[in-house]
C-alpha cells in the first residue's frame, strides 16, 4: 500500500513537471512533446491507482494463456509492437519513394520528405526491429539461461519506456524536431528518456543471465550483450549536447565540423554493426537451430567471428566519409577495417545456413526455414557488398547515389526484415499456445511477396545507382560535364517507380503476417492443404520391367 | 560437460557438449577457406597501411610509402587537365568573338563548353533544352529581344538585362499603361484587340480600328510603326506568334495594364571572358543564332542565313 502511494506519486509529479514543461516551453514542438509526456504520466498514475491486477488485463486483451513457467507477457506485447510499427514504417517507406517518384506528394510542411524520411528509418530501424530485438531477447535469454527474466517489472517498464520513446521520436520528426543526426534524429530530451529506459533494458538482460542456471552463456546472449552495450555507449556519446533552453526542444552537438561528422559516423555505421547485425545475429543463432532441429554448425567458428566482428566493426565508420575533410589516415582505416571486416561478417551466414546440414530438405517443405535461408543469403550478400562498397576506388562511384539505398535495403529488408517475420512466425504459436500458425501457406505468400520486392528494390537501386554515379562523372572529350544535375534526376523516374513497386509487395507480404498472427492470437487454424507432399504415384512405383528383355527370358 | 559429447548422426560431427534450450553446437573446425581468406584480408590491409596514410600519431600521421594524398591527387590530375585544355583556353581568350565562327574547330569547343555551363547556370530559367517558359525566353527560336548574333548574346551576358547598379546592363521599362492611368481599360481594350489583330489573331474590328491611334500614340515608339518591335529596347516584335508572356486577350490586356519587368543576372561578375564567350557560342548554336551582316540589313550584302 505504501509502495503503491510513492509510485502514484511519483508519477503524479512527474505528469505536473511535463505540464510546467509545457506551459514554459520555448517552441511548440517542445511543448506538444512535453504534453505526450505528461498524457504518459497520469496513464501511468491511472494504472497505479486503480489497482487493477494489471497484467491479467494485458493478458485479456492480447488473449495469452495463463501465466507461463518465463515472464512472456512483455513478450507478447513485444512481439505485437513488432507487427504494429512495421507496417507503420513499411508504409512510411512507400510513401517516401512514392514522393520520390511523384513529388506533388510532397505535402508542406508535415509531410515533405525531409520529415517522413527520418518517420520511415526510425520506425523500421528502432521501432520495428528494437522491438523486434527487445523481444526476443528477453525469450532467448530466459529459455538459454533456464531462468525467470531477472527484474519482470522492470522488463514492462522497458517495453513501454521504449513505446513512449518511440512516439516521442516519430511525433517530433513531422513537427520538425530534430538534431539532424542520421539514424540519432531525436533531441536531447528524448534521448535521455531512451538512456534510462536503455540502462534498465541492459539491467534486465544482464541480471537475467547473472541469474542463469546453465553453466555457459549461449553465443545468442553474447550478441545481444554486445547489442545492449554497444549500443548504449554509441547513443550517449553520439547525442553529447547543449540544449539551447531546459525548456526548448532545440540543442547543439558536443563536437563541431569534421569531428562532428566522425563521431555522427561512427554512431551510424555501427548502428548497423551493433543494432542490425550483432542484435539480428543474436536471433538468428537461437531461432534457426531450434526451428531447424539441429546443432549449430560451428562453435569455434562462432567464438571467432563474434570476437572478430565486435573488435572491427567499431573502426569501419570513417568509410562513410571518404573524399571528405576527413583526414586520409582515418580514411584509410575505415577501408581497411572494413574489409577485414568481410569474413568475421561471414561467419554468421556460415554458421546459420551450415545449421542446415542434415535439414536441408526443410527449404522445401518449411517456409519459415526459407525465410531464415533467403535472410541469411541477404546477409551475405549485403556484408559482401558492404566492404566492396568501401573501398576508395568504387566508393567514389556509388557514394552518394542510390546504390547506398540499395545495399541498405538488400540488408535490412533482405536480412533484417525477414528473420524477425521468421522469429514472429516461431514465437507467435508457441506465446499463445496455439496448436500451429493460422495458415503455413499464408507464410509462403509472405516469402515470396516479400523476396520479390527485395528483388524489384535492389535491382532498381543497383541500376538507377550506377547510372547515377556514371551520369554525375561523365566528362566530354572536351572536359566539361556531359549531364546537369536535373538530368541525372529525370533519368531516375523509372527506377524510382519501380522501387515504390517493390515496396508496395515488400508491404503486401507484411499485411498478411497481420492477418496470420492476428488469427493465430484469436486461436483460429486455417483449413488447408499441407505445404509439400512430393507427389507419389503407386502404379509408377515399380522397376523399369524392358519388355525385350521378358521375350528373351521367356 | 565433456560427458554430453556425442556424435551428430546427420554430420558424423562431434558435439561439443553444451545444451541451452535443446540447442546443440557441432564442434566443426573452422572452414579453411574462410580462415584463409580472413588472413588475406589482414595481410591486405597491412600492405595498405603501410603504403597509404594510415596511423595517426601525436604530431600527424604516417604519410604511407606512396607519398599520396586526396589533395595531391586532386590538384595533379586538375592540373594535367588544365595543361590539356591550355591552348583551347588561350585561344578563345584571345579570339574576337565575331572572328569565332571562322575557326571550326575552336567554334566546336566553345559550344561545347557552352552546353556544359549552360546545364549548371541557365536551365534553372531557360530549361534543359533551353526553350524557355512563361516570362524566360526561349533560345532555340530566331525571335531575339536584344539581338542575336554572336556579339550580341555575349553583351547580353556580360552585363544582363535590367540589373540595377549596372551602367552598361540591357536597360528598358514599358510603362504600366492601366495601373499608372495612362489608358482607361477601354483604350486598353482597343490597343488589345489591335495587337490581336496584327499578329493574326483576331479579325479587323471597330475596336481594332480604334486600338490602332492608341498603339501609334502609346507603342510605336518602342515597338515601331509596323509593330515589329525594336531590340535597342528589348521590345518585342508583337507580329509574330512568339509571345513572352502570353498571347491571348487577358495575358496582353495584363501586360499593357502593369507592364513587364524581365531580369537577367549580369554574369560578367560571376564567370570569366572565355567562359561567356563560350556560353554566348552555344546559345547562338542552338538554332537562331544570327549573323553579324544580318543585323546590318544591309542590301548590298548577300547575307548567309545559317546559323
Amino acid at each position: 500500500m505504501e509502495s503503491l502511494a510513492l509510485r502514484a506519486g511519483g508519477w503524479l509529479l512527474l505528469a505536473f513537471l511535463a505540464v510546467a514543461a509545457v506551459a514554459t516551453a520555448a517552441d511548440s514542438g517542445f511543448a506538444i512533446h512535453m504534453a505526450i509526456f505528461a498524457m504518459a504520466a497520469l496513464a501511468a498514475l491511472w494504472v497505479t491507482i486503480s489497482r487493477a491486477d494489471y497484467g491479467a488485463i494485458g493478458r485479456g486483451i492480447l488473449r495469452a494463456p495463463d501465466p507461463g513457467r518465463y515472464d512472456d507477457d512483455v513478450i507478447r506485447w513485444g512481439v505485437v509492437a513488432t507487427v504494429f510499427w512495421g507496417i507503420a514504417g513499411f508504409a512510411a517507406g512507400l510513401f517516401i519513394a512514392l514522393e520520390l517518384a511523384f513529388p506533388l506528394l510532397n505535402f508542406d510542411p508535415y509531410l515533405n520528405f525531409g520529415r517522413v524520411r527520418p518517420l520511415h528509418t526510425s520506425a523500421v530501424i528502432f521501432a520495428f526491429g528494437g522491438n523486434a530485438l527487445i523481444a526476443t531477447s528477453f525469450y532467448v535469454v530466459q529459455r538459454t539461461c533456464r531462468a525467470r527474466l531477472a527484474f519482470p517489472n522492470l522488463a514492462r517498464f522497458v517495453f513501454w519506456g521504449y513505446q513512449l520513446f518511440i512516439v516521442l521520436a516519430a511525433s517530433g520528426y513531422l513537427l520538425g524536431v530534430t538534431q539532424s543526426r542520421e539514424y540519432a534524429e531525436p533531441e536531447w530530451y528524448v534521448d535521455l528518456w531512451l538512456t534510462i529506459v536503455w540502462v534498465a533494458y541492459a539491467a534486465v538482460f544482464i541480471g537475467t543471465i547473472v541469474k542463469r542456471k546453465e553453466p555457459h552463456i549461449y553465443v545468442a546472449n553474447w550478441f545481444y550483450l554486445a547489442f545492449i552495450l554497444t549500443i548504449a555507449m554509441l547513443h550517449i556519446v553520439n547525442n553529447l549536447a547543449i540544449p539551447v533552453a531546459l525548456t526548448g526542444s532545440h540543442s547543439y552537438s558536443a563536437f563541431a565540423g569534421v569531428q562532428d561528422a566522425l563521431t555522427q559516423w561512427w554512431y551510424g555505421h555501427n548502428a548497423v554493426g551493433f543494432f542490425l547485425t550483432a542484435g539480428f545475429l543474436a536471433m538468428m543463432y537461437y531461432f534457426v537451430p531450434k526451428q531447424a532441429e539441429r546443432p549449430v554448425y560451428s562453435y569455434r567458428l562462432s567464438i571467432l567471428h563474434f570476437w572478430s566482428l565486435i573488435f572491427l566493426y567499431i573502426w569501419a565508420g570513417p568509410h562513410h566519409l571518404h573524399y571528405t575533410a576527413l583526414p586520409d589516415w582515418a580514411q584509410t582505416l575505415g577501408m581497411v577495417f572494413s574489409i577485414m571486416l568481410w569474413m568475421p561478417s561471414w561467419g554468421g551466414m556460415i554458421n546459420g545456413l551450415m545449421t542446415l546440414n542434415g535439414a536441408w530438405d526443410k527449404i522445401r517443405t518449411d517456409p519459415i526455414i526459407r525465410m531464415m535461408v533467403m535472410a541469411l543469403a541477404f546477409y551475405g550478400m549485403a556484408t559482401f557488398e558492404g566492404p566492396m562498397l568501401s573501398i576508395k576506388a568504387v566508393n567514389s562511384l556509388s557514394h552518394y547515389t542510390d546504390w547506398t539505398i540499395g545495399h541498405v535495403h538488400a540488408g535490412a529488408l533482405g536480412w533484417n526484415g525477414m528473420i524477425t517475420f521468421a522469429a514472429i512466425y516461431y514465437l507467435v504459436p508457441r506465446l499463445w499456445a496455439r496448436q500451429r500458425l493460422y495458415s503455413l501457406r499464408m507464410v509462403n505468400w509472405h516469402f515470396w511477396l516479400a523476396t520479390l520486392g527485395i528483388v524489384l528494390y535492389a535491382a532498381a537501386m543497383w541500376v538507377s545507382g550506377i547510372t547515377q554515379g556514371l551520369m554525375w562523372r561523365e566528362y566530354g572529350a572536351d572536359g566539361y560535364l556531359v549531364y546537369s544535375f536535373s538530368e541525372t534526376v529525370a533519368a531516375m523516374l523509372p527506377y524510382y517507380v519501380i522501387r515504390s513497386a517493390g515496396g508496395l509487395l515488400y508491404l503486401a507480404g507484411a499485411i498478411v503476417m497481420v492477418v496470420n498472427v492476428w488469427r493465430t492470437i484469436l486461436g483460429h487454424l486455417r483449413e488447408e492443404r499441407p505445404m509439400t507432399e512430393a507427389a507419389y504415384d503407386p502404379a509408377a512405383d515399380r522397376p523399369i520391367i524392358s519388355t525385350a528383355v521378358l521375350a528373351k527370358e521367356g | 560437460m565433456a560427458d554430453n559429447k556425442h556424435v551428430d548422426e546427420a554430420t558424423g560431427t562431434e558435439t561439443v557438449g553444451h545444451e541451452w534450450d535443446g540447442i546443440e553446437e557441432l564442434d566443426t573446425p573452422m572452414p579453411r577457406w574462410w580462415l584463409w581468406t580472413f588472413a588475406a584480408t589482414i595481410v591486405f590491409a597491412i600492405g595498405y597501411v603501410i603504403l597509404y596514410p594510415a596511423l595517426p600519431g601525436i604530431a600527424g600521421a604516417t604519410e604511407g610509402t606512396l607519398g599520396w594524398t586526396s589533395r595531391g591527387q586532386l590538384a595533379s590530375e586538375m592540373a594535367a587537365e588544365q595543361d590539356r585544355r591550355a591552348p583551347v583556353i588561350a585561344a578563345l581568350a584571345r579570339i574576337p568573338i565575331e572572328r569565332l565562327p571562322e575557326d571550326g574547330t575552336l567554334m566546336r569547343a566553345a559550344v561545347e563548353g557552352g552546353r556544359s555551363i549552360f546545364k549548371v547556370a541557365c536551365v534553372q530559367c531557360h530549361g534543359a533544352g533551353a526553350a524557355g517558359g512563361e516570362g524566360y525566353p526561349n533560345l532555340n527560336d530566331d525571335d531575339w529581344l536584344w539581338g542575336g548574333d554572336l556579339k550580341a548574346i555575349e553583351y547580353t551576358l556580360i552585363h544582363g538585362i535590367r540589373q540595377p547598379g549596372h551602367d552598361e546592363t540591357r536597360m528598358s521599362q514599358m510603362p504600366a499603361f492601366g495601373r499608372d492611368g495612362i489608358l482607361d481599360p477601354r483604350a486598353i481594350a482597343d490597343v488589345t484587340s489591335y495587337i490581336r489583330l496584327v499578329s493574326g489573331q483576331e479579325p479587323a474590328s471597330a475596336a481594332a480600328r480604334r486600338g490602332k491611334n492608341v498603339f501609334a500614340t502609346n507603342c510605336a515608339v518602342c515597338h515601331g510603326n509596323d509593330a515589329k518591335g525594336n531590340r535597342t529596347f528589348g521590345a518585342p516584335n508583337l507580329t509574330d506568334p512568339i509571345w513572352l508572356y502570353g498571347g491571348s486577350r487577358q495575358a496582353i490586356a495584363r501586360t499593357v495594364t502593369n507592364s513587364r519587368y524581365g531580369v537577367m543576372p549580369a554574369w560578367g561578375e560571376k564567370l570569366d571572358p572565355v567562359t561567356i564567350k563560350m556560353l554566348a557560342a552555344y546559345v547562338h548554336s542552338l538554332g537562331g543564332g544570327e549573323d553579324f551582316v544580318a543585323v546590318a540589313r544591309d542590301p548590298e550584302i548577300q547575307v548567309d542565313e545559317r546559323p
